[in-house]
């Protein structure tokens, strides 16, 4: 067999295996972009630029199982080296430091433990788009946080890895980031006038 | 054999639990006080249950332009 020919058999190859794993992903790629960037625009743009690097690099992975974090990881250093150049959209925590909050624990009226439960109910009644406010409203590095560990199901040590962190680093910020997603969609749910015996917008 | 934990204790570890990083001894001993604990068993679920609403919200249709710009690049390259 010839190099060229040889060349193009491994290029067809590739070809068909990168389509089908971009078909399979790119609902979650492009779910996730919206989630780590808060628009349609950059996120389409951090996604097309993720796969050509992606394609570019294809030869380089030697274990295609693993396409799926690759690709993810590709995605994530793509998010934090467009954020590192636009200033305005700083990667770095400049949030407040409140207490760790628990929407379980605000809600949970362990008396009505057999007549009720106020907490799922809330879940019942929350909107796709108010957790997506809630999720979007995150400081980055808390959301970069949450969308790895949660999104992706990435361990903490893969987390910290990738974000070249220490795992304690990822430990603490998947935490605080959770713990304001859910003072966020307490917020919402007391606007929305979602919880019961509360007025609406009016409880501290 | 699992130690006993008490519900604070519990609840201390319980993200970490859902998320799979504890050592398997400590995770046996969650779950075991779990079975028994109404409480800590309502929270858990509670908190896999929103989870799985966030979930939901890392996955949105790609537009047709981005799928055709994905081709091009392939087609491209």
């Amino acid at each position: 067999m010839t190099g060229d020919k040889g060349n193009e058999i491994w290029r067809q190859s590739a070809r068909a295996f990168f389509q089908a794993e971009v078909e399979r992903l790119m609902d979650r790629l492009y779910g996730t972009a919206l989630r780590l960037t808060g628009n349609r625009s950059d996120a389409e743009d951090l996604v097309a630029d993720s796969l050509a690097k992606a394609w570019n690099r294809l030869s380089g992975l030697q274990d295609r199982q693993a396409f799926e974090k690759w690709v993810f990881r590709i995605l994530i250093n793509g998010f934090i080296s467009d954020c590192r150049r636009q200033k305005t959209r700083p990667c770095e925590v400049g949030a407040d430091r409140e207490g760790e909050f628990s929407l379980f624990e605000k809600l949970h009226q362990p008396f009505l433990l057999w007549w009720g439960t106020p907490e799922q109910e809330l879940l019942d009644k929350l909107l796709r788009a108010d957790i997506e406010n809630a999720l979007d409203a995150l400081p980055e590095e808390f959301r970069l946080a949450v969308v790895m560990v949660e999104l992706w199901g990435l361990s903490y040590a893969e987390t910290a890895e990738m974000l070249d962190v220490p795992v304690g680093t990822v430990r603490s910020r998947i935490s605080r980031g959770r713990s304001l997603l859910q003072s966020a969609l307490w917020h919402q749910a007391r606007e929305a006038g979602l919880l019961k015996g509360e007025a609406k917008g009016t409880a501290g | 054999m699992t130690q006993d934990l008490r519900c604070e204790e519990v609840i201390d570890k319980l993200l970490e639990y859902l998320d799979r990083e504890l050592d398997r001894e400590t995770e046996d001993a969650l779950a075991q006080h779990m079975e028994t604990c109404r409480a800590c068993f309502s929270r858990a679920e509670f908190e896999r249950r929103l989870r799985a609403r966030v979930r939901e919200t890392g996955k949105a249709r790609a537009p047709e332009s981005l799928r055709q710009r994905v081709h091009a690049i392939m087609e491209r390259y």
